[in-house]
């Protein structure tokens, strides 16, 4: 939304309150199309990209209007994907609770990370949130319960609420749909509550907001930890739809890629990360047969977005259109 | 003669650089007081360690009585005391509005309610419209901050401040970079806010506070040079020695 701020002539519709009537359009239409996309493409990817959606969002939330540069986030998303795996696996907990466990884990992470890494800023900030996330992968790595480089593999769908069973992809389809949704409407809520304004307000001018009276960093340490948590939901869910934790989701390059979605489709945007995420995981998933390429083939895409269009693609989108997206 | 803010003995040394050296300052309530000197006179530093945003190495301030030498900025600015800052600040990308609003938001206290919709700000509206038509930005309302001219930022810095309905205030330079005109409008918002209030400004400019304020103290290399009235000060030999060979602009 910055970005799009930043480019509108500021129409009075921009004072307009609640849920701007284009942006509810967009959600219906996206709820919409999620609803009969897996009777037509494969309902794991789907979920799969909506998993990536809902981290890119939570990132975008820490990145986008907390200004906050983390480069650890894979801590979060691959943390919880342990802990969700573990507690359906091993304690036998239903989806919902083995989410919800992930995610009460990636608060708990993100507040003490968070609360040592607010102290520092720019690129100290980053590389703080950097070290503690290697910690974790090599807790990962060493732990007795994460299996190590085997990871926590066939990990049971479970009965959602103990009623429904998810084995099933399409069931499983409308839960995650139902988890990530919502996810990321209430990080839309959290952007645009009073907490978001003041959040916006600091990331705009730090000593001006110290000067009004805020607390500044109490407001970055709440940012952090429910960007963490969000991005624990993440990758939670994602655990119970690969039935898999692995090193994958709490390894650095993880943390590099979230930040590329967000990138690419528009930091600071409602929807860039959307956009973002399913471009990358589409790549990722329709090119995997060049291999390695893969790689490179971002890397390229990566340099022609931040060289062609520097404000992500929805960003540049908000711009032609002088509409907040 | 009550006193607003008062230092004894205020120090701030930096590796052995002593860029204030045990400064007496007595502010009183409901006047101007300026704060002026030639380059590196230390009347920043010294206006960062009254605001709390540097901790001096030696020395105590008290505000209304009350000593805020170990308070942090935040919490000085709820006693009703804030300062406004060199460069403008503002928050560019936000609207003048929003400006003003994020200051009256600090009515509810902290807003760390991040589960409610934004619309409970609107009932804000209506005083940050009161504020923004005090500093003459009426037109401007809806416009992206970072959208306006120099002078009228400062003014909507001023709008932010006064929401706050601080006490004292406490200006960094208010009148620098200005043009002419802007200075002599931004002075007349100065006199009118400082009716009920006490202000404290920092200036490099003697000319420019020569109407405006009651009292000026004037520092030089960390020490208190003189102060007085602005007649007073500007026939004192010590005071225009040191403004010869710094800058006249």
């Amino acid at each position: 939304m910055a970005m799009a701020e930043k480019t509108s002539d500021a129409a009075p519709q921009a004072q307009a309150v609640g849920m701007p009537a284009l942006h509810k359009v967009i959600f219906g239409v996206l709820l919409a199309g999620l609803i009969v996309l897996p009777f037509f493409v494969y309902p794991v990817f789907a979920m799969k990209v909506m998993c990536f959606a809902l981290f890119a969002a939570a990132f975008n939330l820490l990145l986008g209007f907390g200004g906050l540069l983390s480069f650890g986030h894979a801590a979060y998303f691959g943390g919880a994907s342990y802990i969700s795996a573990h507690a359906a696996k091993v304690w036998g907990l239903t989806p919902e609770l083995s989410v919800l466990c992930g995610a009460a884990a990636a608060g708990v992470l993100g507040l003490v990370i968070g609360s040592l890494a607010i102290r520092r800023q720019g690129i100290y900030f980053a590389m703080v949130t950097l070290a503690f996330a290697q910690m974790v992968y090599f807790v990962a790595l060493q732990a007795e319960f994460t299996g190590g480089e085997d990871g926590i593999q066939s990990v049971p769908r479970g009965d959602l609420f103990g009623l429904i069973p998810l084995a099933d992809n399409m069931a499983l389809y409308f839960f995650v749909l139902a988890v990530t949704f919502g996810g990321i409407l209430l990080l839309y809520r959290i952007v645009h509550s009073p907490f978001g304004q003041v959040l916006k307000a600091i990331r705009e001018n730090e000593p001006r907001a110290i000067s009004l009276g805020y607390d500044v960093n109490r407001y970055k340490l709440i940012v952090f930890t429910l960007s963490a948590v969000m991005s624990g939901v993440a990758g939670a869910t994602k655990a119970q739809v690969f039935q898999l934790a692995s090193l994958t989701d709490v390894h650095w390059s993880m943390s590099g890629e979230v930040v590329l979605m967000t990138l690419l489709g528009g930091m600071g945007t409602v929807f860039g990360p959307l956009v973002g995420a399913g471009i990358i995981v589409t790549m990722q998933n329709y090119l995997a047969t060049f291999g390695a390429w893969v790689t490179v083939i971002q890397g390229v895409i990566f340099v022609v977005g931040v060289l062609m269009f520097r404000e992500g693609i929805i960003g540049v989108l908000a711009r032609w259109f002088k509409r907040s997206l | 003669m009550e006193i607003a803010l008062q230092a004894t003995g205020l120090t701030k040394e930096f590796k052995g650089f002593v860029a204030v050296n045990n400064v007496d300052l007595s502010i009183e309530k409901g006047t101007i007081h300026a704060l002026i000197g030639p380059n590196g006179a230390g009347k920043t530093t010294c206006f960062n360690l009254l605001t709390k945003f540097l901790q001096p190495t030696r020395g105590t301030i008290k505000y209304e009585g009350r000593d805020i030498t170990r308070m942090k900025p935040a919490e000085i600015a709820r006693l009703g005391m804030v300062r406004s800052f060199q460069i403008s600040a503002i928050f560019p990308d936000l609207t003048v509005l929003q400006n003003v609003r994020v200051a009256l938001q600090r009515g509810r206290g902290e807003s760390y309610d991040f589960w409610r919709s934004d619309k409970i700000l609107s009932r804000f509206d209506d005083r940050a419209r009161a504020f923004i038509d005090e500093v003459g930005l009426t037109e401007f309302t809806d416009e992206r901050a970072a959208a306006l001219p120099y002078g009228r930022k400062r003014a909507l810095e001023i709008a932010t401040t006064l929401a706050l309905s601080p006490d004292m205030l406490l200006l960094d330079e208010p009148m620098a970079g200005m043009g002419r005109e802007d200075v002599e409008r931004i002075s007349k918002l100065i006199q009118k806010i400082a009716e009920n209030r006490t202000v404290l400004m920092v200036e490099h400019n003697l000319s420019v506070v020569a109407d405006l304020s009651d009292r000026i103290t004037v520092l030089a290399r960390g020490e208190i040079l003189a102060e007085g009235t602005y007649d007073e000060i500007s026939k004192a030999p010590e005071v225009i020695e040191a403004y010869i060979g710094a800058s006249h602009d």
